[in-house]
């Protein structure tokens, strides 16, 4: 994946539900004026967006108002999950003991970018919405995770609490946090558990994080694209908010755009836009497009064929069983070989097992070993079958939902991809087992982006 | 070793791991799921009274 083009932004023609005219809303909103290289200062940041409403310490009221405005503007969590962010806030904020609020930015998927984009461009954006967060839920500490391999983008977010330190009303106070890297790292149990000292591996729930997480306090766990979006609903409220999207899928989203396109990066989009007017925006795509990968490697294929009618958002995906999940879109070309490519990134994510449930261990490694003898035709009966079979065997039998978004993920490439599995399984590798692999992992994706040195 | 205490709810997959069947256990079970129960070393199974 080209690196650093977080600075392409387009305008994207939504597709409607009959809802009628749209009003003039723009887009980009939270990559407005993102500097093409190096972190928006503190100032400009201020110079863009307005002053942050900061608000009296005291006034516990005036500040709890941002969960009702967060209802309104309908904010769902941009991790993946998408759950109603104002109904988290207000679990954590009546739990026992004093809230604290976690922004997670370790971003595990490999597909995706947004996160890190954000971090290293716009961070008072997220430290806005971290603050913001924290104050409405009563919280008197902000925690930012970001993954121990993100090099500049942590660098520039310390700068950047630094630069708000020296400004008065500027609290609580926001503490920066390294987290390992890993693809289960990154998971809010995992990552609450490594706040606390532990392993940063999934824990089996509950007490959930909401009712007992760092240092046994409620907490709030977020994703840092949610809290930037709570920077800007608290300066320009829930209509502004929902001037963009669709009325069940309110507002703008980041996307990670992947494959052999002219300009992948990371984009702004309305939810509701056609995903042609987003590879428009990327320069169109350089070759033929075999399927799209929708939501990372948890997620879902769809072929090539079905593409140019889909439109990004969960319900225009769900009638292809797909969901945009964290916002990741990944265009696998005609050139490559979808066998090589699955047993490639089943065998990556067997290896991020975080090795504690026996079936997520043995079952996503003998899922790996079956593809792989599938993809050399060294698979012995119906291989297959054998997929399918391994699938139901360690579907929901993990901690957490790892071993169930690798099936999803071998499924869905075992409908779509059939014909090549079929194929392989008969006559072995073809001439593209050979090409250089495309579905971005960490051994193929520089790690910090190109430009990042500035 | 659950699996021989509990044959009629517990089978194991191709790695020795248990697969549940978790439809409520009949009366006449229920002491032998307990001692399953007890019996797993690493305490992954839990017998559970029935909501409501």
């Amino acid at each position: 994946m080209s690196p650093n083009l977080n600075g392409t932004t387009a305008e994207l023609e939504p597709i409607f539900d009959g809802t009628g005219p749209r009003s003039a809303a723009t887009l980009p909103r939270l990559l407005e004026g993102v500097p093409a290289r190096g972190a928006m200062s503190l100032q400009t940041h201020l110079d863009t967006h307005g002053e942050l409403p900061t608000g009296r310490r005291r006034d516990r009221r005036g500040a709890a108002a941002l969960i009702d405005q967060i209802e309104q503007a309908g904010l769902g969590g941009r991790g993946g999950a998408g759950f109603p962010m104002a109904t988290k806030m207000r679990t954590v904020a009546a739990g026992r003991g004093k809230p604290i609020v976690v922004v997670n930015a370790t971003e595990g998927e490999p597909a995706s970018l947004k996160d890190r984009t954000l971090l290293e461009t716009l961070p008072h954006l997220v430290l806005d919405g971290a603050a913001l967060a924290a104050r409405a839920i009563g919280a008197d500490e902000a925690i930012l995770c970001i993954c121990e391999s993100a090099g500049v983008g942590f660098e520039r977010v310390a700068q950047a609490i630094a630069e708000r330190d020296q400004l008065a009303g500027h609290w609580p106070r926001i503490v920066l946090s390294s987290a390992p890297q890993g693809y289960v790292a990154g998971h809010e149990s995992a990552l609450v558990n490594h706040l606390n000292g532990g392993p940063a591996k999934p824990t089996f729930s509950p007490p959930m994080p909401f009712e007992r997480g760092v240092r046994r306090r409620p907490t709030l766990v977020n994703n840092a694209e949610t809290v930037a979006h709570v920077a800007l609903i608290a300066r320009h409220g829930p209509r502004w908010f929902r001037e963009l999207g669709l009325a069940d899928q309110p507002g703008s989203t980041l996307i990670t755009l992947s494959g052999p396109l002219a300009y992948p990066g990371v984009y702004e989009v309305e939810y509701g836009a056609s995903l042609s007017s987003l590879l428009d925006a990327a320069g169109g795509t350089r070759t033929r497009v075999r399927a799209a990968l929708f939501g990372g490697y948890a997620g879902t294929w769809v072929e090539g064929a079905s593409l140019p009618k889909l439109a990004l958002s969960n319900a225009h995906l769900a009638p292809y069983g797909a969901g945009l999940g964290a916002g990741v879109v990944v265009l696998l070309s005609e050139l490559a070989c979808p066998v090589a490519e699955t047993a490639r990134v089943t065998r990556w994510l067997a290896g991020e097992s975080a090795g504690q449930c026996g079936p997520c261990v043995h079952g996503l490694d003998a899922l790996a070993n079956t593809l792989e003898d599938v993809c050399r035709g060294t698979s012995q009966g119906d291989a297959m079958r054998r997929v399918d079979r391994l699938s139901l065997l360690v579907n929901r039998r993990g901690a957490c939902a790892h071993p169930d978004g690798t099936v999803r993920f071998v499924t869905s490439a075992a409908d779509v991809f059939a014909e090549e599995l079929a194929d392989h399984a008969r006559h072995g590798s073809c001439e593209a087992c050979e090409r250089q692999p495309e579905l971005p992992l960490p051994s193929n994706r520089p790690m910090t982006k190109a430009g990042s040195s500035s | 070793m659950c699996a021989e205490l509990l044959p009629e709810r517990i089978v194991l997959d191709e790695w020795g791991y248990p697969i549940l069947d978790e439809r409520p256990l009949p009366a006449e079970l229920v002491s032998h799921a307990q001692r399953a129960a007890q019996a797993c070393p690493t305490f992954a199974l839990l017998v559970e009274r029935e909501r409501g």
